[in-house]
């Protein structure tokens, strides 16, 4: 699945590197607390997210996020847009709340972790 | 491989900027070409640090260090420090108000998490003095 395919499976608006939108993600994590993001390794991934401050973006640049996706129609502020374009991670943002945009992708085959293949120890995740 | 040192001061009052010592350090090891898995490591163990810098010791340092066998790092701050560090380093235990919960930490991740990813690990407290933080990460398994 791609950052595009995301995009438009949970009809998002895409707010910053639009040019990632063909890059591959592998696994995905959907979690309002940093700590248990930080807690799994994941391959590729996207977080889902319903917070909205800078450290969503430290936090996935730390753990090699390349795409964030905001729930329940919230946009992060300027500031934090400006952070993620500058780490080059994607930012989205759809109306679907967490339950039901993490249960979309999960239909259309995106997984916790433990199935990627790649570097992932498990398939935790809130 | 030469030696590397790095040194970061982590202020305390500004949330909005914890993590800029560890994006600092992670650019670092990425220029020097040290592998993804391995910065990956080095960049959460210094960030969660950095965060319970600024969420319970108004700040701190970090110094990193990288031979060719390993990149290692001492977190240091003056804070309260901490009275019991069994009880601390267990997965889900908090002393974290709601006010940082609600900026998504404070679930009792975050020590846990810096042993997790390290080799080596070593917590030393006093209350009243501070805490210093001594972890590393092999480069050579």
């Amino acid at each position: 699945m791609t950052i595009g395919d995301i995009a438009k499976l949970l009809e998002c608006e895409v707010l910053c590197c639009a040019d990632r939108l063909q890059s591959e993600v592998h696994t995905a994590c959907g979690s309002d607390m940093m700590s248990d993001v930080l807690a799994f390794v994941k391959d590729q991934a996207v977080l889902l997210t319903g917070l909205l401050n800078p450290q969503v973006v430290r936090t996935s640049e730390m753990m090699d996020i390349i795409c964030i996706v905001f729930v329940r129609g919230k946009k992060p502020d300027e500031s934090v847009v400006a952070l993620a374009s500058q780490k080059n991670i994607a930012i989205l943002s759809t109306s679907s709340r967490m339950f039901e945009a993490c249960g979309i992708l999960y239909e259309n085959g995106l997984r916790g972790g433990a199935s990627s293949g790649g570097v992932s120890v498990s398939a935790g995740g809130a | 491989m030469s030696v590397l040192e790095l040194h970061y001061d982590v202020p305390g009052d500004d949330f909005t900027r914890a993590g800029e010592a560890s994006s600092a350090i992670k650019n670092k090891l990425k220029q020097i070409g040290i592998a993804p898995d391995i910065i990956r490591n080095v960049a959460i163990a210094t960030y969660e640090g950095e965060i319970n810098m600024v969420i319970h010791a108004n700040g701190g340092t970090i110094d990193a260090t990288v031979d060719a066998n390993a990149i290692a790092l001492v977190l240091k701050d003056t804070g309260a420090g901490i009275p019991d560090v069994e009880l601390a380093m267990q997965e889900g235990y908090t002393t974290a108000q709601e006010h940082i919960r609600a900026l998504g930490f404070g679930a009792g991740m975050g020590l846990p998490n810096m042993r997790r990813y390290t080799d080596e690990f070593e917590l030393k407290s006093e209350v009243g003095k501070g805490t210093e933080v001594r972890m590393k990460v092999y480069i050579k398994k």
